[in-house]
C-alpha cells in the first residue's frame, strides 16, 4: 500500500469542493468565509503535494516553489480573512444582521 | 511513502480532516462550526508534514489555527444579536451539486492521469535539505518583488480593517445609542 500524488490531490479537491459547497450555501457572512477559507487551505495541500512529489528536477536541485507560493496564499489568506471580518462587523453595526440573504442592496 | 508509518498517518489525518470539513457544512450551531474548522487546519498542518512541509506546517499552525480562528470568533463574539445558526439558503441544493461535481472532477482526474511524479525508492532516497533555507532564498531572491507586494498588501489590509471598523463621527468613544440621543436633543432644541 503506498501514497502517492493521486491520494493527496483527490484529499485536496474534496475539501475544496466542500468549501465550495459551503461558501455558496450558507447564510451568514462568517460560514461563507470559512468556506473560502477551506478552499483557500485545499489549494495550499495541492502545492505542496506537487512539490514533493515532483520528477522534473534533478536530484537535490528542487527550488520548492510551491512552498514559497504556499507562503504568498497564507499572506493573502490572512490579509482577506482580517479585512472581510471587519466588514462583517460594520455590516452588522448598521443592519444589525449577518444574514446574507438580507443584505442584498450595495447602498441603503 | 511506503513507509507504514506515513500511510496510516495519511488516512488518518485525512479522514479527520475531510469529516470535520463535513461537519461545518452540517452542524447548526456556528461556534462548534469554527471549533470544527480548527481541526481541519490541524488535520491540513498534519498532512503538511507528511509531505515533509515542516515550516508551512509550523506556518499554518500559527496562522490559520492560531490567528484567523480567533479572527472568526471575534467576528462571531462582536455580532451579539445576529443569529448564530449556520443556517442554508435557498441555494444549498445547487451550492451541494456543484461542489460534488468540482470534488468527483477532481478526484476521478487525479487518479486517471500519468503524473510525472517520483515514487519508491527514487522518492524515499530523494535528498530533501532544510525547506526553510531554500524558502528564504526564494522570498528574497526570485521572488522578492511579490515579497515586497504582500508586504504591503498586509499593511493596507491592517490599516483597511482599522479604517473600516473605526467610526469617524464617533471618536470620542460614545456609543451608537447615546449619538442618537444626542442628535436628537439637539434637533429638540433648535
Amino acid at each position: 500500500m503506498t501514497v502517492d500524488l493521486a491520494h493527496y490531490l483527490a484529499v485536496s479537491g474534496i475539501i475544496f469542493g466542500i468549501g465550495v459547497a459551503i461558501a455558496l450555501s450558507k447564510r451568514n457572512v462568517v460560514a461563507v468565509l470559512m468556506g473560502i477559507e477551506l478552499m483557500l487551505n485545499a489549494s495550499n495541500l495541492a502545492f505542496l503535494a506537487f512539490s514533493r512529489f515532483s520528477g522534473a528536477f534533478q536530484d537535490g536541485t528542487e527550488p520548492l516553489a510551491g512552498h514559497t507560493f504556499v507562503v504568498f496564499v497564507l499572506t493573502v489568506a490572512a490579509a482577506e480573512a482580517a479585512v472581510a471580518l471587519a466588514m462583517a462587523v460594520l455590516i452588522y453595526r448598521r443592519r444589525e444582521t449577518v444574514d446574507l440573504d438580507r443584505i442584498s442592496v450595495l447602498r441603503w | 511513502m511506503d513507509s507504514v508509518g506515513v500511510v496510516i498517518a495519511f488516512y488518518v489525518l485525512s479522514a479527520i480532516t475531510i469529516v470535520s470539513a463535513a461537519s461545518i457544512f452540517l452542524l447548526r450551531n456556528l461556534v462548534h462550526a469554527i471549533v470544527l474548522l480548527v481541526v481541519v487546519f490541524l488535520g491540513m498542518a498534519g498532512l503538511f508534514l507528511t509531505l515533509s512541509a515542516d515550516f508551512i506546517a509550523v506556518a499554518q499552525i500559527l496562522i490559520y489555527a492560531g490567528a484567523i480562528s480567533v479572527l472568526f470568533v471575534f467576528a462571531v463574539m462582536l455580532t451579539p444579536l445576529a443569529s448564530r445558526d449556520n443556517g442554508n439558503s435557498l441555494y444549498a441544493g445547487p451550492g451541494l451539486l456543484l461542489g460534488g461535481a468540482i470534488a468527483a472532477i477532481v478526484v476521478v482526474t487525479a487518479f486517471d492521469v500519468e503524473w510525472n511524479q517520483l515514487t519508491g525508492v527514487a522518492l524515499e532516497q530523494r535528498s530533501f535539505t532544510d525547506t526553510i533555507e531554500v524558502i528564504g532564498n526564494q522570498l528574497l531572491g526570485p521572488h522578492v518583488l511579490a515579497f515586497e507586494v504582500a508586504s504591503v498588501l498586509l499593511l493596507f489590509a491592517l490599516l483597511g480593517a482599522i479604517v473600516l471598523v473605526t467610526d469617524p463621527n464617533n471618536e470620542d468613544g460614545t456609543t451608537a445609542e447615546e449619538e442618537a440621543g444626542k442628535d436628537t436633543a439637539v434637533g429638540g432644541s433648535e
